[in-house]
């Protein structure tokens, strides 16, 4: 089966600044991947070279089997991208912008599409709504309606969900997980990892414009071994002994890092020894935000 | 979970709609016209308003003064040229500031992004150039004549030469568009080049009367051809022949023609 996306060895260079260096990577179809990084990662500058709005250094990029540069027409109409920022057509309303946006892409008559997409995202009250009218909120639904109209097999969300109030990301997510299951790959990057953690199934982690990670979700949080224990002590310390585990110390309490639930006996034992009594006690499973500061921190 | 798409066979991937190669074009014209008329105050009425400024102040101030062709009132002689440098003004302000600011408010990714070919996206704006250039003209023609003796002797030489010219300046307003990054240099464009070609290409006087070195140095400009065989349309008379201004004229938007559809081949300063 054609991968949706391809890139191989795919570099950027600005100026002397490295933004991507040969990354290689193979998005299958209907897949639901996730892309993370720290900012200047080269997550934005990944996407625009898919879509076409960066011209990459060297490598080569694929949507759907099309080259991005010698068949772009192709890439591109198979193609949606929902960008970081919240811009917009400022002498247009929201049906405008979805009309002539429709008709970029080739699209006559489909206003029925464009009419469902505005019900699914909720902007069919809002549709005749100059867009300098809208809230941060809305527009940031009508950027996503624009990179549906022409129905593209593979959509890419840079970062969606910032920004937006937690109704509207739940709402999103909601969205995206229905086009996922309609059979659109999408591709997601966000700075929220817990959102990544639930919606996506495979993940790449990029820094410094290299992948230090590319596995699915379920690999990459079985990763870290064991789980956390947050406690809060009486009187407030720690034996020596137990001194090494600890991985966060705040006001009252201390988050100790542990490689297996048996540990958790052993840290019991220890602080009775010392005639320490534990106030609270709780255990924590690892987040993928764990991961990935591990990861980032070892790259 | 419930389809998104009614028409969706699940579990197959999405079919990409078929499209139309004309519709995009199509599309981006009529956007950039939108985008003009509806602010035409500004865009279309201001302008019109401006050449008869122009008209009244230097038809009372030199008529009589100033020779041009024989037999012409020298307030009819400045007609057409005001409305040709109106048509080629505003056919280059469409372009080059549609452009630059879509550059600048980040919008033009909507264009960027889908499909659409270098030819139907220079064309696009090309003709929505030349759709400014040629309604703000019009519309200074209709406005001035009532002031003057206005005759057209040859309009398809006068329909020619305003095409081709709002073509030219169009053209030439998308290279600017694209090139310039910041107000700045998009107004150093229109001031230091735009402005002063226009004003000295014989729009308000016939070239004849001018010194033989500037005689020589208006030949240089190409915008003196496009304004002295727009004149020709009206009164049969011109500086030059109006088969050599219309060589000029069509080897002039060739030649930009090509160089747009390089540049946006190469993706300069639209795509990284």
């Amino acid at each position: 089966m054609i991968p949706a996306i391809q890139l191989d060895g795919v570099s950027k260079h600005y100026d002397g600044i490295r933004a991507l260096d040969g990354v290689s990577l193979t998005i299958g179809q209907g897949e639901f991947f996730g892309l993370l990084g720290p900012n200047g990662a080269g997550k934005t500058t990944l996407i625009n070279i898919l879509a076409g709005l960066v011209l990459a250094s060297s490598g080569s990029a694929r949507v759907l089997g099309h080259d991005v540069v010698a068949d772009y027409r192709a890439a591109r109409r198979a193609l949606g991208v929902v960008p970081q920022e919240l811009v917009f057509d400022p002498f247009l309303t929201v049906r405008e912008a979805l009309d002539f946006q429709s008709g970029y892409f080739g699209l006559r008559n489909n206003r029925d599409w464009i009419e469902e997409v505005m019900h699914h995202l909720d902007l069919a009250e809002r549709a005749s709504t100059n867009m300098r009218a809208l809230s941060g909120g809305m527009k940031r639904r009508v950027l996503v309606a624009l990179a549906l109209v022409h129905k593209p097999p593979v959509i890419v969300l840079d970062e969606p969900t910032a920004g937006v109030d937690v109704e509207l990301r739940q709402a999103l997510w909601q969205f995206v997980r229905r086009l996922n299951h309609d059979g659109h790959t999408i591709v997601l990057t966000t700075h929220y990892l817990e959102e990544a953690e639930a919606l996506c199934s495979r993940i790449a982690m990029l820094k410094h414009g290299r992948i230090v990670a590319l596995d699915t979700t379920q690999n990459l949080l079985r990763l870290h071994l064991g789980c956390y224990l947050e406690l809060r002590l009486q009187p407030d310390r720690l034996p020596e002994s137990l001194a090494a585990l600890v991985t966060l110390r705040r006001e009252g309490g201390y988050r100790l890092g542990l490689r297996d639930y048996a540990e958790v006996e052993r840290v019991i034992a220890e602080l009775r020894s010392a005639g320490i009594s534990i106030q609270e006690l709780e255990v924590l499973q690892p987040d993928l935000e764990e991961i990935f500061v591990q990861i980032m921190r070892k790259s | 979970m419930t389809s998104l798409d009614q028409n969706a066979a699940p579990g197959r991937l999405p079919a990409i709609p078929h499209s139309s190669p004309v519709t995009g074009f199509w599309t981006l014209y009529r956007k950039e016209w939108l985008r003009f008329w509806r602010v035409s105050v500004q865009t279309i009425l201001a302008p019109i308003l401006t050449a008869l400024l122009f008209l009244v102040v230097f038809a009372y101030s030199l008529r009589g003064r100033v020779d041009v062709f024989p037999g012409v009132d020298y307030a009819a002689f400045l007609v057409p040229g005001l409305a040709m440098m109106s048509v080629l003004q505003n056919a280059f302000a469409n372009s080059s500031s549609s452009l630059m600011q879509s550059k600048m408010t980040g919008n033009i990714v909507f264009v960027l992004l889908p499909p659409l070919s270098h030819q139907e996206f220079f064309g696009a704006y090309l003709l929505a150039a030349v759709a400014r250039g040629m309604v703000v003209g019009a519309g200074v023609l209709v406005a001035t004549v009532w002031f003057v003796d206005l005759k057209l002797v040859y309009p398809l030489w006068a329909a020619a030469f305003a095409l081709g010219g709002s073509g030219v300046m169009g053209a030439l307003g998308i290279v600017a568009g694209i090139h310039s990054e910041k107000v700045d240099e998009l107004a150093a464009f229109q001031n230091f080049i735009i402005l002063p070609l226009t004003f000295l290409s014989g729009v308000f006087y016939s070239i004849h009367s001018l010194p033989p070195v500037w005689q020589a140095a208006s030949h240089l400009n190409p915008i003196f051809y496009m304004v002295d065989g727009f004149r020709y349309g009206f009164f049969g008379a011109s500086d030059v022949s109006p088969w050599l201004s219309l060589a000029i004229v069509g080897t002039s938007l060739f030649a930009l023609s090509f160089f747009n559809l390089w540049l946006l081949r190469s993706g300069y300063k639209l795509r990284h």
